[in-house]
């Protein structure tokens, strides 16, 4: 972004990457394809690099408002002063975050979930599911994320972008705004679970695999590790694959 | 005469010990935190009407949907009924409005049937709770009170509907025997069946009658006082419930302004925040949280929609939305009670965090609102948990160790991770 700024431009959108997919091995690939589909349909996007920050979700979730607030007037002064208007997130965590708690501490910008961005293109025409690996008549099932469905009730973006594979989508029995938290939420994903009789994932799994799937597919870096472990944990690695929706995009395209 | 003074009597007595119960309860909501929900009065009154009015959030599951209907529409609709009751007990008359005619046997009729739909359904609630065995009538906060609460119910429901029905056959026996001043008014679709079961002296006919009558009255009278005592008052705060609901995105949490101010004169040394008065962040009793959690808790009708989707409780965690909405309703209720006997601003060394919920519980939460969205009338158990885990973050620096460290490492390196500020940027260089 900072290139950018000196160089006198403005993007059209700023990609807003988050801690999970800055950091974390598995959804750096997340964010290298959203990266690529941006690319591939030509629009001028922008990232803040080392001057992005954690949102302070997971903080405010624990309950740790000052951290939170520290952290979420910080990120808008840098977004302000860059004059962004528009973010992609690549996680619905941020998203909600940036998009429904920061206005009120003076960061309004127009977000949208990577998922949307997707159904947006394709519902414009910019990207269909051609030219790379084929997922006709595959079964798929999306785990919805909690924050981007029951927090926002966006339940068809993500549905969409599978939509066009022509692949044959199998809905869980807890899906939409009754979907099952990957157990993730609530800064769960920073601690071990209280004591109980199962862990939250491996519920999802279960269930997730009563449906036969082929691939599993996630719109969350938490969700990612959470249903990824499960995965693991039921040796059905080789069987099923845990995949983002940008990934799905990204592979059916051929990018 | 004796009679109508008796009814006058008892009415009166029973208005007043309701409204005495009632405005305690009203008290007690209001020792709870101003919150603002006043806005968009439309919309406001068009979620009351769909959720409450039109119980859209039941129809998730069909079965109970449709029971609970028949019992609703049943109270709203017979309790017609009522005031002619209360006319005939006031003034000694004897079905007041048989004058509509043919509008009024349709009334009395359709009355009949729907009375019959209660009782079904009431018995059929009573299998589901007390045979069936179902998980979600079970439960750690599921102790003798609240089993017995909801038994209650539906046998008070139970034997109001039998008496009406039974009155009825009655009445429309001593209509037959041409008794006094039994004039020929009303039909009778279901209670007609129970007349061959009947005595055939009109003397034994007028004192079953009456008796069901009364018992009709003045059990309406006495399941009214009972209302305040019970998850059962749900079917008056429904309406306000609803109404008062939160109408933001369900992921969007309050930003605490009292936290704003410091952190702006933290940023900008400058910024001069307006007096505020200093209170405690979060919430460790009852009392810090705001008037809208505590009508949720008296509202709450411990149906176990929320603890049924939790997905804590599914994976067998002690956390149970249901219980957080029980523990707040005892506890505001017992604050209200330390009131009554000893003034405001008695200490009794007590709070809702710990003595009632505990830490287990609130860490427990993945913050999904799967609980949110399954209340039917939009109670929000989530926004409990954050005030409590709120205090203990902000007040006590009391959380995991692990939840510690995660905030230690946003502070350091500006992620929940210990990774390098300089590393962010790595993921481009990877393929």
């Amino acid at each position: 972004m900072a290139e950018l700024m000196a160089a006198g431009e403005e993007p059209e959108i700023l990609f807003w990457v988050g801690c999970a997919g800055s950091y974390d091995e598995r959804a750096q690939k997340i964010t290298r394809d959203i990266c690529k589909i941006l690319h591939h349909v030509g629009i001028k996007y922008a990232v803040l690099g080392t001057e992005e920050s954690c949102t302070g979700d997971p903080a405010k979730r624990a309950g740790n408002e000052f951290l939170f607030q520290m952290q979420a007037m910080t990120n808008i002064e840098v977004l302000n002063a860059y004059n962004i208007k528009k973010i992609v997130t690549g996680c619905p965590h941020c998203f909600n975050t940036i998009k429904n708690e920061y206005p009120g501490l003076g960061g309004s910008y127009d977000v949208i979930h990577h998922t949307q961005l997707i159904q947006d293109l394709i519902n414009d025409g910019k990207l269909k599911a051609e030219g790379g690996e084929s997922f006709k008549g595959r079964k798929i099932t999306y785990h919805d994320p909690c924050y981007l469905g029951r927090a926002n009730g966006i339940y068809e973006a993500p549905r969409k972008a599978l939509e066009v594979l022509d692949a044959e989508l199998v809905e869980m029995k807890r899906c939409k705004s009754n979907g099952l938290c990957c157990g993730a939420g609530g800064a769960q994903m920073f601690k071990e679970p209280e004591k109980g009789n199962k862990d939250i994932n491996v519920e999802r799994i279960d269930e997730a695999l009563q449906t036969n799937p082929q691939v599993i597919a996630a719109g969350c870096p938490f969700c990612m590790t959470m249903l990824s472990d499960g995965v693991k944990l039921k040796d059905k690695e080789q069987e099923v694959k845990v995949l983002d929706i940008a990934e799905i995009t990204a592979r059916a395209n051929g990018l | 005469m004796v009679s109508q003074i008796i009814f006058l009597i008892l009415t009166l007595a029973a208005i007043a010990l309701f409204t005495v119960n009632f405005r305690k309860i009203i008290r007690n909501i209001r020792l709870g935190k101003d919150v603002n929900r006043n806005d968009q009065p439309t919309k406001r009154f068009i979620t009351m009407m769909r959720v409450a009015f039109g119980q859209s959030k039941m129809i998730v599951r069909p079965i109970p949907a449709i029971l609970h209907f028949f019992v609703y529409a049943g109270f709203v609709i017979i309790n017609i009924e009522v005031l002619e009751i209360m006319i005939d007990g006031l003034f000694g008359t004897h079905r007041v409005f048989h004058g509509l005619g043919g509008l009024y046997d349709f009334l009395i009729g359709s009355f009949e049937v729907l009375a019959f739909t209660v009782l079904l359904a009431c018995v059929i609630f009573f299998i589901r709770r007390n045979i069936l065995n179902m998980k979600r009538f079970k439960g750690v906060e599921m102790t003798a009170w609240p089993k017995s609460d909801a038994n209650y119910i539906l046998i008070i429901e139970i034997l109001l509907m039998s008496a009406f029905l039974i009155m009825n056959a009655a009445d429309a026996k001593l209509q037959t025997l041409g008794a006094g001043h039994y004039i020929t008014a009303g039909s009778f679709p279901v209670s007609q069946f129970l007349i061959p079961l009947l005595p055939n002296t009109e003397n034994a006919l007028i004192i079953l009658e009456r008796s069901c009558w009364w018992f009709h009255i003045a059990g309406i009278l006495a399941f009214l006082n009972y209302l305040p005592y019970s998850k059962h008052f749900h079917i008056l705060f429904a309406f306000p419930n609803t109404y008062y609901s939160n109408l933001e995105p369900k992921g969007e949490f309050t930003n605490m302004a009292s936290v704003t101010n410091e952190v702006k004169a933290m940023l900008d040394p400058s910024f001069v925040p307006a007096e505020t008065e200093p209170g405690k962040f979060g919430a460790k009793d009852a009392t810090d949280l705001s008037w809208v959690n505590l009508m949720n808790a008296y509202t709450c009708t411990e149906c176990g929609r929320c603890t049924s989707v939790c997905p804590a409780n599914i994976t067998g965690k002690l956390l149970s939305p249901r219980k957080i909405m029980m523990d707040t309703r005892d506890r505001i209720t017992e604050v209200g009670k330390n009131i009554d006997k000893h003034g405001v601003g008695h200490d009794d060394g007590k709070a809702l965090l710990d003595d009632y919920i505990s830490r287990e519980e609130i860490w427990a939460c993945t913050s999904c609102n799967a609980c949110v969205e399954a209340c039917p009338v939009n109670i929000d158990p989530l926004q409990i948990i954050m005030e409590l885990r709120r205090f203990a973050v902000m007040e006590e620096s009391q959380a995991p160790a692990s939840i510690n460290a995660m905030m230690g490492n946003i502070e350091n390196n500006q992620a929940p991770w210990k990774y390098s500020p300089a590393d962010r940027f790595n993921w481009a260089e990877g393929n």
